[in-house]
């Protein structure tokens, strides 16, 4: 039996193609991907992520026992609703999960995690809490729902949907959060646009989507935020990097501090690994897609494509892959595929932002 | 939408046209690209290319996923339609009018062996289940 989000109802009445992901039956999209995925690049669109897990670490020394227990340095975060993206690794430097962490105050972070996720990051938590800092307390939030409405008239659009939303949120700098009532308003996202993630009690949840849908924003399925988060170079966990791959090989170097004395659970095996792979941006020269999987032949060996589709904005077919250390944007490369070796370029990614072709 | 009366079909969500010229016109059902999604890739078999009945001769690739195309019946490709390569989504837009390739059948009574609507509904349907 697949769960369901409280807008699960929403999604149906607008005739939402419902698919299993991760166990939770979402929307896929609601006739045209391609449409949703222009909506967000043009206008604004919004996807239920309710299926997603805030957890709320309380207690004294919350902050260090997260300077153990993620990647990136939490001591980044200094101005109330601050957030922070991050790896926790495990002791062989493999990623556990991904996830943005929220400081509110001393004694109370958010952390939200990924959907597939979500029990496995409980009991690792959990695990490192009992060792490390018995006192605090790890809180999953299922009685919250969490949307995301992205897109350059985001902003305009909840501001008419919820008034009293603008003064508050409004201010608001990319990657920092408010409490608005029982709302927590965060500008943050995974489209490469400008956008909010809300999250809010489950049952005021379907009142807040309708309102949305009211002042013009328009549901978006898992799909067009699969393609909008690959153009903006935005990894995926359990494709991009698992806990067979270090963040260092996965295109999140930028995320993990290896300067400070801070010791991070994962820290010695990252810095005694080789570094020989690295994520790059692909782009098809020849017709056809680029899938996840799909071997990538370098003059440098060979390497795998993590994330492939369509790109929608620059109609063309885009990728990331993981490619020996030495492979450079510009390089050619070719691609498997259906036993037809196709030419592919290295690119830097992201490939898209705020709209606008980087590539 | 309903299922065209004067097409036959492949268990494999092809239909099939017989022309008055005798050459057989194939594409996928309008309930195969609902599956897929938007297309964005179309590959059709090269004109002049023998296919055997069920044999996999073209590609069509969604957002979301590739799929192959078979070859409803045995026959010679006399025509691979361009259009629907340059404008995959007009498979989306109506998938009975976006054509894929033409064949020369290497037996007209192959056609027979396909289902009609009718049968095509029933196994639309028992698939779903």
């Amino acid at each position: 039996m697949l769960k369901q989000t409280p807008l699960n109802q929403r999604h149906r009445d607008a005739n939402a193609k419902l698919v299993d992901f991760s166990g939770w039956e979402m929307p896929i999209h609601y006739g045209s991907q391609i449409e949703e995925h222009h909506t967000v690049r043009r206008d604004a669109g919004m996807f239920d992520v309710s299926h997603m897990l805030p957890v709320d670490l309380k207690g004294e020394g919350a902050r260090d026992f997260l300077r153990r227990l993620v990647a990136n340095n939490v001591d980044k975060l200094q101005s109330t609703g601050k957030a922070l993206y991050t790896c926790m690794l495990h002791e062989g430097g493999g990623v556990v999960d991904d996830l943005i962490v929220y400081f509110l105050n001393e004694s109370w972070f958010r952390l939200v995690v990924n959907a597939g996720c979500a029990d496995k990051d409980l009991a690792w938590m959990e695990t490192q809490r009992d060792a490390l800092a018995p006192g605090l307390s790890l809180t999953p939030r299922r009685d919250l729902s969490m949307i995301a409405i992205q897109g350059p008239r985001a902003a305009e659009k909840l501001w008419q949907a919820m008034p009293g939303t603008q003064e508050l949120a409004g201010p608001l700098k990319p990657f920092n959060a408010v409490v608005v009532g029982d709302m927590f308003v965060a500008r943050t996202g995974y489209t490469g646009e400008d956008g909010f993630e809300i999250m809010l009690p489950n049952k005021a949840a379907p009142y807040f989507w309708m309102a949305l849908l009211e002042a013009g924003v328009k549901p978006c399925g898992l799909g067009a935020r699969d393609t909008l988060r690959l153009e903006a170079g935005m990894n995926l966990y359990g494709q991009d990097m698992d806990e067979r791959t270090t963040p260092l090989e996965s295109g999140l170097a930028w995320t993990v501090d290896l300067k400070s004395e801070r010791d991070f659970i994962g820290k010695d095996a990252l810095l005694r690994l080789p570094r020989d792979k690295q994520l790059v941006g692909l782009k098809l020269v020849d017709r056809g897609v680029l899938r996840n999987h799909q071997a990538v032949f370098t003059a440098a060996g060979p390497g795998e494509i993590t994330s492939g589709s369509f790109s929608p904005t620059l109609n063309a077919s885009i990728a990331l892959a993981r490619v020996p250390a030495s492979v450079q944007p510009g390089d050619t490369v070719e691609v498997e595929i259906r036993d037809k070796r196709l030419k592919a370029v290295v690119v830097k990614y992201p490939f898209v932002r705020n709209g606008k072709a980087l590539i | 939408m309903t299922i065209p009366a004067n097409l036959k079909y492949a268990k494999s969500h092809e239909w099939a046209r017989l022309e008055d010229d005798g050459t057989v016109t194939v594409g996928i059902t309008h309930h195969a690209q609902d599956l897929l999604g938007d297309m964005v890739f179309v590959e059709n078999p090269t004109v002049g290319r023998q296919l055997a009945a069920g044999e996999e001769c073209a590609v069509v690739e969604s957002v979301k996923a590739a799929s192959d195309v078979y070859a409803p019946i045995a026959g010679e490709v006399v025509a691979a339609n361009a259009d629907v390569e340059g404008s995959p989504e007009s498979i989306n837009q109506d998938a009975y009018a976006a054509w894929m390739f033409r064949l020369k059948p290497a037996n007209p009574a192959d056609l027979d062996g396909l289902m009609d609507a009718a049968a095509y509904q029933a196994h639309v349907e028992s698939e779903a289940h």
